[in-house]
């Protein structure tokens, strides 16, 4: 067996289960923060009802990010010793400040988060929920930016075959980090707007119609109405960056074989790469030309500008559209629920079960836009610099199939217990409704007012 | 002669990353140690027990991956000569990890019919992480040898970082609670005693044999007079602690800590005795430090965050533990 394929899938696998949790993670780090500050304001115990069934969520997803992102960090160097060995000197700092900025912030107020309500004063507790959620954001940036160098290198020079650092500002603002960035962060709000306006819709099709499910479906409803068209508006941003850094993934995306001007928007086909054309081809005409030329006769790149060293067609082409799509279903769907609440101030049963399945849209869309641009990378790991060929390490295929089959069988069923604890608690949460008992008026110590007193 | 940064930086490297990991094997070693003992605690014991590390032990782990990380950013040479050699044992430890890491919020979230299963999770996740700290550690020590023998010491050294941990595990039991469960835990502290004394003798013995390398750098004269008190300080506070294991919990729990103390000081000792083993090789009788460190300049940007906020960090740890100090009671989202 090739170890490298093996590697690369076991690497895919490992960074699709790992991302889903951080997507999780970041943003609701700010949403618990902003049921938080309600709470502070209104002194309303829904928002602290809110905030503690999402802060359970938020633990699990922490501590799911926390075992998978430990295992990335060991097989930098069990599958893939030429990165480090090559572009370590770029790699390593990025990662230390994130380890030293956003790892220990996070880990350490953590604690004092999840189970420090009682122990610390409101004002302690509400700014280790601002650090917390900052942590998880910082930590962002930093990968987002090792990433992004990854793909679009900058600021370094090559000496004895190996990058050094020349310019910092340039390798962590590399041209396509700002827009991955932004992309990422509105990708991991949506995410969690949906899974909160999801596990909502459960609750409210459970016969649940406290306060807290109101509050929560709201926030989770209105953020992803607030959010998409941004998404949407970034997105296309980010495309347009990708099209003058990395046009031979622009070229795979939109399976366009020849470079030409009047180039057609190809909504369904399916690419043949040793044909060299697309099979059942839905397209509209010039359509292309103008998404990214903004012009009908607009030059776009085909993939006859790169032979031998542009990424495979098939699956960039499907994940962007995966990807698109989504988004769009996102579109209609968080619109049109936040017109019935705001309007009607109720939820169509349909609506709100088509918004139960769409809690894990986020996640669908997130993995698609990730493969599109790490599939969209290939042949190389980083850009001009490292083949992905030439990085893997000197492991025998027979080791990694065996440890590849235990790790998927490992996250297939972590996922399971996940979103089981998941449903289990918005179906607990709807059962308790606003009766669940309270930190405030448990007997205990309080070091501050709660639950309305 | 002025400062030789290309020379120092490494060796200031090579110390940190020696620090990340014992401040690692400290911390952790008390929250796994604690999934050791789980084994021989009961079902209410085991809620104070996860409640005596559930602050904590994220913050435990960031430890390694500090460890790890500035092993890959300082050594990047190191990091796939070592990683590669230790590929299966390295996957083990992950999957134990893994498996702890994310028992401990199942375990308090599912239904309760499902808890008996989070707990064994928990358990099993917490030996099989252990037990492969101690086989990787083994190995490294013999420069990554995979023979028949190589193995056999790293199964040897396993079994006793396993039994140490344990103690790590019972001393902070002894800490954090009260009553029963603390006057069990100072049993189990005894009998996890009298299991490392075995496997460190045995592996004290073991070593000259397994590598002449560090048997000459022992026992060469004078360097045996400047590391005699290695040893000889570890044995007298093991039999100190031994003995004090008969006389505790003691009234208004007086010196409730200091069996955790005494027992991250033996560490501690064992660590350096380890380092001077090592030194200058990161990866033992290959590539020294200077041979696998990172360009300078990487080095020092890494350095000047790392002086920045190392303090930062160790302060609101410090933090951290003293919020949540005293004894635990009842873990609950508040």
């Amino acid at each position: 067996m090739d170890p490298l394929i093996l590697s690369r899938i076991q690497f895919g696998a490992n960074i699709s289960f790992h991302i889903l949790f951080p997507t999780i993670t970041i943003a609701l780090g700010w949403v618990l923060l902003f049921f938080k500050l309600r709470y502070n304001a209104t002194n309303d115990s829904a928002w602290m009802r809110a905030y503690f069934t999402w802060v359970k969520v938020f633990a699990l997803s922490f501590a799911m990010g926390v075992v998978s992102g430990v295992t990335m960090s060991f097989q930098f160097g069990t599958n893939w010793p030429g990165y480090m060995e090559k572009v370590g000197n770029i790699a390593g700092p990025l990662l230390a400040y994130e380890i030293l900025t956003a790892f220990f912030l996070e880990a350490a107020f953590l604690g004092i988060m999840l189970f420090g309500f009682r122990r610390v004063s409101n004002r302690v507790h509400t700014l280790a929920t601002v650090l917390v959620a900052g942590g998880t954001t910082l930590s962002a940036f930093w990968i987002i930016a090792l990433n992004s160098w990854m793909q679009t290198p900058a600021g370094f020079e090559m000496i004895d075959g190996k990058a050094h650092a020349v310019d910092w500002w340039a390798i962590v603002f590399n041209p396509s980090m700002p827009y991955r960035l932004v992309h990422m962060l509105l990708a991991s709000g949506l995410t969690v707007s949906f899974l909160i306006a999801g596990l909502s819709a459960l609750r409210y099709l459970n016969g649940d119609r406290s306060e807290s499910m109101w509050k929560a479906l709201r926030t989770g409803v209105f953020t992803a109405a607030i959010l998409i068209p941004i998404q949407i508006f970034a997105g296309d941003q980010h495309g347009l960056n990708t099209l003058q850094h990395q046009p031979q993934k622009i070229a795979a995306m939109e399976a366009n074989w020849t470079t030409g001007a009047n180039v057609p928007l190809v909504l369904f086909a399916l690419p043949d790469e040793a044909a060299k054309e697309n099979k059942f081809e839905i397209a509209i005409p010039d359509g292309a030309s103008l998404v990214l030329r903004h012009s009908t006769n607009g030059v776009v790149p085909g993939l006859d500008a790169y032979p031998g060293n542009h990424p495979p067609v098939f699956p960039l082409f499907w994940s962007f559209r995966i990807m698109v799509g989504t988004g769009l279903l996102m579109l209609a769907v968080s619109w049109s629920a936040a017109f019935f609440l705001k309007r009607r101030h109720s939820l169509p049963k349909p609506l709100a079960m088509l918004m139960v399945p769409m809690a894990l849209s986020g996640w669908l869309a997130t993995l698609a836009g990730w493969y599109t641009t790490e599939i969209g990378r290939q042949p190389w790991l980083v850009t001009g610099v490292l083949k992905t060929a030439d990085a893997v390490g000197p492991v025998a295929g027979s080791h990694v199939a065996l440890t590849l089959a235990v790790y998927l069988i490992l996250y297939v069923l972590l996922l399971i217990a996940y979103l089981g604890v998941l449903v289990h608690l918005a179906l607990k949460a709807a059962k308790d409704g606003d009766t669940s008992p309270l930190p405030g008026v448990m007997k205990a110590a309080l070091s501050q007012p709660a639950a309305g007193e | 002669m002025s400062f030789d940064w290309p020379t120092a930086l490494p060796l200031i490297f090579a110390g940190l990353m020696g620090l990340a990991i014992l401040i690692y094997v400290i911390l952790d070693g008390f929250d796994l140690g604690i999934g050791i003992l789980f084994a021989a605690a009961e079902d209410s014991e085991q809620d104070t027990m996860i409640a005596a590390i559930g602050p904590f032990w994220d913050a435990n782990e960031t430890w390694l991956v500090l460890a790890v990380g500035l092993l890959l950013v300082a050594f990047p040479m190191a990091h796939g000569v070592i990683l590669t050699a230790l590929y299966i044992p390295v996957f083990v430890l992950l999957v134990g990890l893994i498996l702890r890491g994310v028992a401990f919020d199942f375990r308090a979230k599912v239904p309760s019919g499902k808890k008996h299963r989070w707990n064994r999770i928990f358990f099993l996740g917490s030996v099989i992480a252990s037990l492969a700290q101690g086989y990787m550690l083994g190995v490294y020590v013999l420069g990554l040898d995979v023979g028949f023998g190589g193995m056999a010491f790293g199964v040897l050294v396993a079994f006793c970082l396993a039994a140490a941990y344990a103690a790590m595990g019972a001393a902070w039991v002894i800490y954090k609670t009260e009553g029963e469960l603390q006057k069990k835990a100072v049993r189990w502290l005894r009998t996890a005693l009298v299991l490392t004394a075995l496997g460190m003798a045995a592996v004290s013995l073991a070593t000259p044999f397994a590598s002449p390398r560090i048997f000459d750098k022992w026992f060469v004269w004078p360097e045996m007079l400047y590391l005699s008190p290695l040893p000889i300080l570890s044995a007298l506070l093991f039999l100190w602690l031994w003995r004090q294991t008969f006389h505790l919990p003691k009234p208004d729990d007086r010196h409730a800590l200091t069996p955790f103390l005494t027992l991250a000081a033996i560490f501690v000792l064992g660590f350096a005795g380890l380092a001077w083993s090592f030194y200058p090789f990161v990866v033992p009788d290959k590539l020294t430090i200077w041979q696998a460190a990172s360009a300078t300049e990487s080095l020092a940007i890494i350095l000047a965050g790392t002086v920045v906020v190392l303090p930062i960090i160790i302060f609101y740890s410090f933090y951290a533990y003293r919020v949540f100090g005293g004894k635990a009671t009842d873990l609950t989202y508040d």
